[in-house]
């Protein structure tokens, strides 16, 4: 059992007045289980990545990691933010090194990592470039590798690959498959797009706005390994994406009247 | 692997590749410079070759005195080991001034980035003594300090203080909370976060404040030394106008405006450096 959320809500105070965020949601993530957590903004889906990732606590419930519950920074997990979180005075390959560093790890052993997650991720020549040196996704590329060079058991994603134009999308989802086929971490993925979901997740947590809940949970039983680029003509994609939509379809038709 | 390698690569701006275009491009550029760097030169001598044919044909000497004069004088001290006895002084004041004004201003500024029930209690006094004019305290250092160089060190320090002080509050205040939260998460503790993500992000803000206060420590020791010294640049400034000696005064402001010049230039090579990164 690796995350067990229990009945994990958040409200907010604003103006004197209490917000649900999220409504309580009791959910469990088995170990190397690829759940993707899915939803219009304003849902409450980064909320829930979140407080597993300890950043913010929860109002009420708890969630406890790996048997342990959540209560401060967790750090037996990898998080890779929508927005960049590379250091911008430190090269491509000192921001991949940098969880290495922070676990005192010798020098030596460190930078063979970091020799191998530049070689996965291709970046090998735009080792010693900074952030502002590099285009959007070859960001991604470090903040990946980075996130992957201290092996945390979980990994969880907010978005990651948001920002970026469709065919690069594409291209990072397969890295990212290909990746998880290999070594089948936990993997938590925000996001607001269907076809990510599908593509990549074997469960998909439906989540509805105003309050912010989960409102159904999916099973994508799409065969491994998966093809990425292929994988959206198949016609149990298709299934699925409609049976998402239709999920999603009334809470996305009401934010447009409210709107 | 061959079609995913091929879309990385459409993906990626390729460093600089040498061309001939490139080549020529580079040429113009360098000519153009060539042509502004004369100008350059050329506005000073012109300024100098009016100011001697004004000195006495136009305006009396008395008031502006002449290039040829005010270089005769700084050879004369410079062979005669005045200037060198004066400007270091004046050096040793500002530098002291500085330091301890930047290292005092840095820790404070530090702590109250750091903690806000700190900034809160603190910041109606810190600003109430931001608000005064620090060349008032001058008077102030001197009854306390003496004419010796400790008041000078003091003047200048107050000022420096304020400036790295702000600064840094500003710095550490504007830490990206995605770099904390994503450091933490990866294992950093108070103090790793400290060196690892505060001080770097950080290094700009402080960097700046200490750039701003370089000039204005030199100023405070200069003041300090009008004001009442028996050494310095700022004293043989003083004593030279109490004597209408205009060749003198001038030196004087050419040497403080040597000395500005070459600190601004050296701070902002080293700028350059440390803050190499923001490209």
């Amino acid at each position: 059992m690796a995350i067990e959320i229990e009945g994990a809500a958040k409200r907010y105070l604003r103006r004197g007045r209490e917000i649900e965020a999220l409504a309580p949601v009791t959910l469990t993530i088995e170990d190397g289980a690829f759940v993707a957590f899915l939803g219009p903004s304003g849902c409450g889906k980064s909320t829930m990545l979140n407080m597993i990732a300890g950043i913010i606590p929860p109002s009420d419930g708890r969630i406890v990691h790996d048997g342990r519950v959540v209560d401060g920074i967790n750090r037996r997990v990898g998080y890779m933010t929508q927005v960049d979180s590379l250091l911008p005075w430190r090269t491509a390959e000192d921001n991949i090194g940098l969880p290495l560093e922070l676990q005192g790890m010798a020098k030596p052993d460190a930078s063979a990592r970091i020799d191998r997650m530049l070689n996965m991720v291709k970046l090998e020549q735009f080792r010693r470039h900074f952030p502002v040196e590099l285009s959007g996704g070859m960001r991604k590329r470090v903040a990946l590798a980075q996130v992957l060079a201290y092996d945390p058991p979980t990994l969880l994603m907010d978005e990651p690959f948001g920002a970026l134009d469709a065919q690069l999308k594409l291209v990072m989802q397969a890295e990212l498959t290909a990746i998880w086929e290999e070594s089948r971490k936990t993997v938590v993925f925000v996001t607001h797009d269907i076809a990510e979901a599908v593509a990549l997740a074997d469960r998909v947590v439906v989540f509805t706005t105003r309050p912010g809940r989960v409102q159904s949970v999916h099973e994508i039983d799409l065969p491994r390994p998966r093809d990425i680029f292929r994988i959206r003509f198949d016609r149990r994609f298709q299934e699925l994406y409609e049976t998402l939509w239709s999920a999603l379809e009334p809470d996305i038709r009401r934010e447009e009247d409210a709107a | 692997m061959t079609t995913r390698a091929g879309v990385y690569e459409a993906d990626e701006f390729a460093p600089g590749r040498p061309s001939a275009a490139a080549a020529a491009h580079a040429a113009a550029e360098a000519r153009r410079h060539q042509v502004l760097m004369a100008l350059r030169v050329l506005v000073g001598v012109v300024f100098l070759a009016f100011w001697e044919f004004a000195s006495d044909r136009l305006i009396d000497a008395f008031f502006v005195s002449s290039p040829v004069a005010v270089g005769g004088r700084l050879w004369q001290w410079l062979s005669d080991g005045t200037l060198f006895y004066h400007l270091s002084f004046t050096l040793t004041a500002t530098g002291l001034g500085f330091l301890l004004g930047s290292l005092i201003g840095f820790t404070i500024g530090f702590a109250l980035g750091r903690s806000n029930d700190l900034a809160t209690i603190f910041d109606p006094y810190i600003t109430a003594i931001y608000c005064l004019p620090k060349i008032a305290l001058a008077p102030l250092f001197i009854m306390w300090f003496g004419i010796g160089i400790e008041s000078k060190v003091a003047v200048s320090a107050v000022i420096v203080f304020f400036l790295v002080f702000l600064n840094t509050y500003a710095g550490v205040r504007d830490v990206n909370p995605v770099h904390i939260h994503a450091t933490r998460i990866m294992g950093a503790g108070e103090w790793q976060l400290l060196r690892k993500v505060i001080l770097p992000s950080a290094a700009a803000w402080v960097f700046t404040g200490l750039k701003v206060s370089v000039p204005y420590a030199l100023i405070g020791a200069v003041v300090g030394e009008f004001m009442s010294s028996n050494r310095g640049v700022g004293f043989l400034i003083a004593q030279s106008s109490a004597m209408f000696d205009t060749a003198s005064t001038f030196a004087g402001l050419v040497v403080l405006a040597v000395v500005g010049a070459a600190i601004n230039g050296g701070l902002k090579r080293l700028e350059r450096h440390v803050l190499r990164w923001r490209a």
